[in-house]
């Protein structure tokens, strides 16, 4: 027999975690305590910090906000200069009509991935379809401008034809690319949700009569809402943001080119007061989302 | 549920057309790497090696290689620790405020980037901390935590609670516990988490662009620069092809680690 039989004797961690172990309040707030700093304390303050610009004056001469000046300037020229409403209304239109394309193009090739194919071609779908998500998104949006560039791929088809090219200007180019970037993230929540669906439930809705086409509307279609909206949110909020696809592949302004550019050269406080924009409309968006179950489809 | 042929061909037939959607643009490109025009008009004017060359030897881009790395590494690190501890919190504890928890850590990631982006370079600015790496650090582990938590959270909810309970009994202390049950049962999520997060750092350019300051700049970054250099051009088509090629690893190592995970979960 081995002496390893005397008593153990009790170290400072054991210690430490026998006193731990008795307060659970203290072990929660430990574990808490980084994740809340970084969290509520660096972003949250961040994007308060950026609210008060909103409300902060600017030096006419340097350009510098006056911290702790009162102004509702930059909101007055939001709302009273055209432009802004135009380029909003712009970039949640494109948003919108990103997520509709990308549910159109998406839905029916995550339905064939999870309930066509065979386990085998199924999986090779699956690295497919991850391997342009991974690929860089810069990349991306750079090779699109390489294809619809003049006396590019695009030209190149066209030209026979006697048709012109859309070129690098129209805000058709922004959709197209945008709808192409998040094309991903809208496939592989819906394959998920679809694969989850048991197929009893299929089984049960033919035996009790349902045609093909009806079991997919009233089974399928509402068993995979909840991922299509989590799809959702990424084509949308990713569309609603981006400022370099409409820079690189349009000649029109987003709402990030207006918060961008202000940002940097133009004017904080209409930078930040715009921001409260797309923060809104995202707020509301995932208040909603969460409602629909979409969380648990992330 | 049984769809008709003819249902399941044009499905077949559609599903192929997505595919050539997602990967013309990468093709394009690949080819554009051997063309040695300095311009991209199509067709290509021949074959050529000369820009991956030209590439290699820029230190510009190999320096911004390393910081995309560096940047990338202490992102991950952050954000598993930080996903990992509000993960355990939320798991284990009921309080006041929990359900809070999982809208405020994907509020970074849902805010389109631009508003995270500048609402940090602000707060950098006004607090007065120098722009740089940590900065740069800052920003990507902010959007990661999400990534960390959602799947270090969807695996404790699966792990049965029987193996703590049976270490404990056996003597051991919550530490010990931790680091022997519930760490290694946590493995596969904190690899497939780190791999995103590393992968998500690595590609982000939008904060980046914000929380870079003039001195630094990662891969993303150059490659904006260089877009809008025409006489770069030739060697962001190189940079850009070996970006392809390289974003195999992870999906390799992803289903490497979801495979080993599957067989431990079931």
């Amino acid at each position: 027999m081995t002496p390893s039989a005397a008593p153990i004797q009790p170290t400072a961690g054991r210690r430490f975690a026998a006193w731990l172990h008795a307060r659970p309040r203290v072990q929660l707030r430990l574990l808490l305590a980084g994740p809340w700093v970084w969290m509520v304390l660096v972003y949250l303050g961040s994007l308060a910090i950026l609210l008060l610009n909103a409300f902060w004056e600017k030096d006419a001469f340097s350009g510098q906000v006056i911290p702790f000046t009162w102004t509702l300037d930059a909101f007055e020229t939001i709302f009273t200069v055209d432009v802004y409403r135009t380029i909003a209304i712009r970039t949640i239109s494109v948003a919108v009509l990103v997520t509709l394309t990308d549910i159109a193009l998406g839905f029916p090739i995550a339905y064939y991935m999870a309930r066509v194919a065979s386990p085998r071609r199924r999986r090779l779908l699956v690295v497919a379809v991850l391997m342009p998500l991974w690929a860089s998104y810069l990349v991306k949006i750079y090779a699109w401008r390489a294809i619809l560039q003049g006396n590019g791929l695009v030209d190149s088809i066209l030209a026979p034809l006697g048709v012109e090219g859309p070129g690098l200007t129209e805000v058709a180019g922004s959709w197209l690319v945008l709808s192409y970037l998040w094309l991903p993230y809208m496939i592989l929540p819906i394959y998920a949700g679809l694969e989850r669906i048991p197929n009893s439930l299929l089984e049960a809705s033919s035996d009790l009569g349902a045609r093909s086409w009806r079991t997919f509307r009233r089974v399928v279609l509402p068993l995979a809402l909840p991922a299509v909206v989590a799809g959702s949110i990424f084509t949308f909020s990713l569309s609603l943001g981006d400022y370099i696809t409409p820079a690189l592949v349009s000649n029109t302004k987003f709402i990030g080119n207006v918060i961008y550019d202000n940002s940097t050269l133009g004017s904080l406080p209409i930078a930040a007061a715009y921001s409260l924009l797309p923060i809104v409309i995202m707020v509301v968006y995932l208040l909603i989302a969460r409602r629909f179950g979409a969380f648990a489809s992330l | 549920m049984t769809e008709s042929p003819l249902v399941r061909v044009a499905l077949r037939v559609f599903s192929g057309g997505v595919l050539v959607f997602l990967y013309l643009p990468l093709v394009v490109l690949a080819v554009y790497a051997f063309n040695p025009s300095r311009t991209l008009a199509w067709p290509p004017t021949g074959f050529t090696l000369n820009w991956f060359t030209q590439a290699a030897a820029n230190p510009r881009i190999i320096e911004a290689f390393w910081n995309s790395i560096l940047a990338g590494v202490g992102a991950t690190a952050v954000a598993l620790i930080l996903g990992t501890l509000a993960a355990l919190a939320v798991q284990r504890f009921e309080f006041f405020g929990k359900e809070t928890i999982s809208f405020i850590v994907i509020l970074p990631i849902a805010l389109p980037g631009v508003v995270t982006g500048v609402a940090l370079s602000t707060t950098f600015q006004t607090v007065g901390i120098d722009f740089g790496l940590a900065t740069i650090i800052i920003g990507h582990a902010t959007f990661c935590v999400v990534i960390a938590y959602n799947n270090v959270i969807a695996r404790l909810r699966r792990l049965p609670r029987s193996p703590e309970e049976a270490s404990a009994d056996l003597g051991a202390d919550s530490f010990t516990t931790f680091r022997r049950i519930t760490l290694p049962g946590m493995r596969t999520a904190l690899l497939s988490g780190a791999l995103l997060a590393f992968a998500l750092s690595f590609d982000e350019v939008i904060v980046t662009n914000f929380t870079a300051g003039p001195g630094t700049e990662t891969i993303p970054l150059w490659i904006l620069g260089a877009i809008q250099r025409p006489n770069e051009l030739p060697v962001v088509n190189v940079v850009a092809l070996v970006l392809i090629l390289l974003s195999v690893l992870p999906v390799y190592l992803a289903q490497r680690i979801s495979e080993e995970a599957g067989g431990i979960a079931r």
